[in-house]
């Protein structure tokens, strides 16, 4: 299998699709000559050309907004927001407008668009550049939220999401870019709204996602020098929410720990902890813990940015706590 | 094709469907008979015909929460619209979406919207969509001149005369946005001029001379068809009721709306029929036309069924 980045899985998935339905077409900032800031789109206008791959100027309300109406009129939109910090620039567009047409059109209408943008800190890009808003995607009905960590769920869950036909937040991460991975050959596509087990454990389970989960692996492997061996689950897909996945692996393990990079205040830790005392709550030995940004923004200096994000260690203190 | 004295008779009967419909809304309104909230058209109604006939049904529309003339005049169902407006499963949208949100993609009426604004880009984005499957579509979306302060209106005009998109811009300038006078709340009124700025090929015309109205949508959309990029349609118009119903209208005098009555679309183009020929016997019978089909649309929806509970949990994805 060819061992390539992140980035490179993306623009796979991104030719592919094009090559085979004329329906995609991408718009967003610098994504044509220049191949967007982090290279995702690189190329692809010398193969399909500047109307399919569409440079805008930077005015996230009004390209998502035709986005959405492209779509209504049979087009498969993919729009890149630089940040997804933007994305609260174009929130009317998303929220009010591609989450809900559908619905208020009694399914007369459809969004079949995909917003991709990258988020998350780690690099100092301070406290507009750097936040992870998949939580409040996912409180609103009628968006797909997917976060892929690996180049192959990145390259499989992008194919998906394009020929979903309902509005997806497509979430990277600014810090996954360069990561490697084996990525399958060939056709494939990964399907929305299933979790994978990253690592099989038998003490405690780790649910995680985007480029936490790489921490949490990164803490399962210390921890398992310690004699604790973690059970690590990548979610892949925010909304619909793969509960199945996580009651069976609580049912093994009896123990639960959340990590995402999003703050931790109403956070998906919250949500997923309340969804398994609702739905099983015999099965854990002791109580769950969560794990995310503490409730300040995010700031620049390094030593500031890594005590307000999780780091791989507080995953380890956390986890050895609950032994 | 012009509209001849024959399509222009049909024109008006077409305006007296929209303002009986109204005014059948407003009464089923008053008896609670409709929830939520419910923002007329009345007065408005030559923008509405005289621009949608000018277009082809697989045009595209967008239009406000103040669009049911629009919608109509594009195709929409009248009793698919009578039973939106009472909440029944028959409905455009089944119930789900009410007074605001009468849509049809088999009439191209892509949506009306509640945000103000919030589907200008959308018809900019349908227009897209023709240009690049080389189709000949053209996309309207009609917006108040309320609309124009707006962050989502004013990039979409920058990437419509950018993108040189098949698309006709109209603003309905009735003078008020929301409650308040629209000279108190926008530094170039003449919104037209502020299109002009963006480079776009704009004017401003007698929104209440539905001749005019058809004449200029006209225009534009062979402009559009033929690849000449976007047009921006300032036509002036006045809103005869209040913002909403319950508006107290504290605003503006009595004496401005009475005065405003004589100048009513509907009034005019009766002038012009009877000018062309017709009697006033030809306009009671357009009126009476009209009037059967709201009758008739009212006892659709009024022998409709109410959606079922489960029904308010489909139509979220496809």
């Amino acid at each position: 299998m060819p061992n390539i980045t992140y980035a490179q899985a993306l623009n796979e998935a991104l030719r592919e699709e094009m090559k085979v339905d004329p329906r995609v077409f991408l718009m967003g900032e610098d994504i044509g000559h220049h191949g967007g800031i982090f290279r995702v789109t690189k190329d692809l206008i010398d193969e399909f050309g500047a109307e399919r791959v569409r440079d805008t100027p930077i005015s996230e309300s009004g390209f998502v907004g035709i986005g959405i109406g492209a779509a209504m009129a049979g087009l498969r939109p993919v729009v890149e927001l630089l940040f997804m910090d933007f994305a609260l620039v174009a929130a009317d567009q998303i929220v009010n407008q591609a989450a809900k047409l559908r619905y208020m059109s009694g399914g007369t209408v459809s969004i079949p668009m995909v917003v991709r943008a990258q988020q998350g800190g780690g690099r100092g890009n301070g406290a507009q550049h750097s936040q992870s808003f998949e939580t409040w995607f996912a409180q609103v009905p009628g968006l797909i939220v997917v976060a892929p960590s690996t180049p192959a769920d990145a390259k499989g869950l992008l194919k998906s999401s394009i020929r979903a036909g309902n509005p997806v937040i497509f979430i990277e991460h600014k810090l996954l870019y360069n990561t490697k991975g084996d990525v399958p050959e060939g056709e494939y596509s990964i399907p929305i709204g299933k979790a994978e087990i990253k690592r099989d454990g038998r003490d405690i389970t780790i649910v995680s996602y985007s480029r936490a989960l790489l921490f949490a692996l990164e803490a399962a492997e210390t921890l398992a020098q310690r004699g604790i061996e973690a059970e690590v689950i990548d979610l892949r897909t925010i909304e619909p929410l793969d509960m199945d996945t996580i009651l069976e692996s609580v049912k093994g393990t009896g123990r639960l720990l959340v990590v995402h990079e999003a703050h931790s205040n109403c956070g998906l830790g919250a949500e997923i902890i309340a969804r398994v005392y609702e739905q099983a709550p015999d099965r854990l030995i002791m109580p769950p813990r969560r794990l995310g940004a503490k409730h300040v923004p995010i700031p620049v200096a390094e030593a500031l940015e890594d005590a307000v994000l999780p780091q791989p260690s507080d995953i380890v203190n956390i986890v050895e706590a609950m032994f | 094709m012009p509209l001849t004295p024959e399509r222009l008779q049909d024109a008006y009967r077409q305006m007296l469907v929209i303002r009986r419909f109204e005014e059948t809304i407003r009464s089923l309104y008053q008896q609670g008979k409709i929830r939520g909230s419910f923002h007329p058209c009345v007065g408005q109604e030559a923008t509405a015909v005289g621009g949608c006939w000018a277009l082809r049904k697989d045009d595209y529309l967008t239009c406000t929460y103040r669009g049911h003339g629009q919608a109509i005049a594009k195709g929409l169902s009248v009793r698919a619209a009578m039973a939106e407006m009472l909440g029944k499963a028959t409905g455009c949208s089944k119930g789900k979406g009410g007074s605001m949100h009468f849509t049809d993609p088999s009439v191209g009426l892509l949506g009306a919207n509640a945000i103000v604004a919030g589907g200008v880009p959308h018809a900019a984005g349908a227009a897209l969509a023709s240009q690049l499957q080389k189709k000949d579509n053209v996309a309207i979306a009609y917006f108040g001149e309320g609309a124009v302060n707006q962050g989502v209106f004013l990039e979409s005009l920058n990437l419509a005369v950018l993108w040189k998109l098949p698309l006709i811009l109209v603003c309905e300038n009735n003078l008020y946005s929301e409650m308040s006078p629209s000279h108190e709340t926008t530094s170039v009124v003449e919104t037209y001029k502020r299109a002009a700025g963006f480079g776009f090929e704009s004017m401003r015309i007698d929104g209440n001379d539905i001749e005019a109205v058809y004449n200029a949508v006209e225009q534009a959309v062979a402009r559009a068809r033929a690849g000449g990029g976007p047009t921006y349609i300032e036509a002036m118009t006045y809103r005869l009721w209040g913002h909403m119903i319950g508006d107290p209208e504290i605003y503006r005098t009595k004496e401005e709306v009475a005065q405003a009555r004589e100048n009513e679309p509907i009034v005019r183009c009766g002038r012009r029929l009877l000018e062309l020929g017709y009697t006033a016997d030809d306009l009671a019978r357009l009126d009476g036309e009209a009037e059967s089909v709201i009758a008739d649309a009212l006892q659709f929806a009024d022998s409709s069924p109410v959606p079922q509970p489960a029904d308010a949990f489909t139509d979220v994805f496809i």
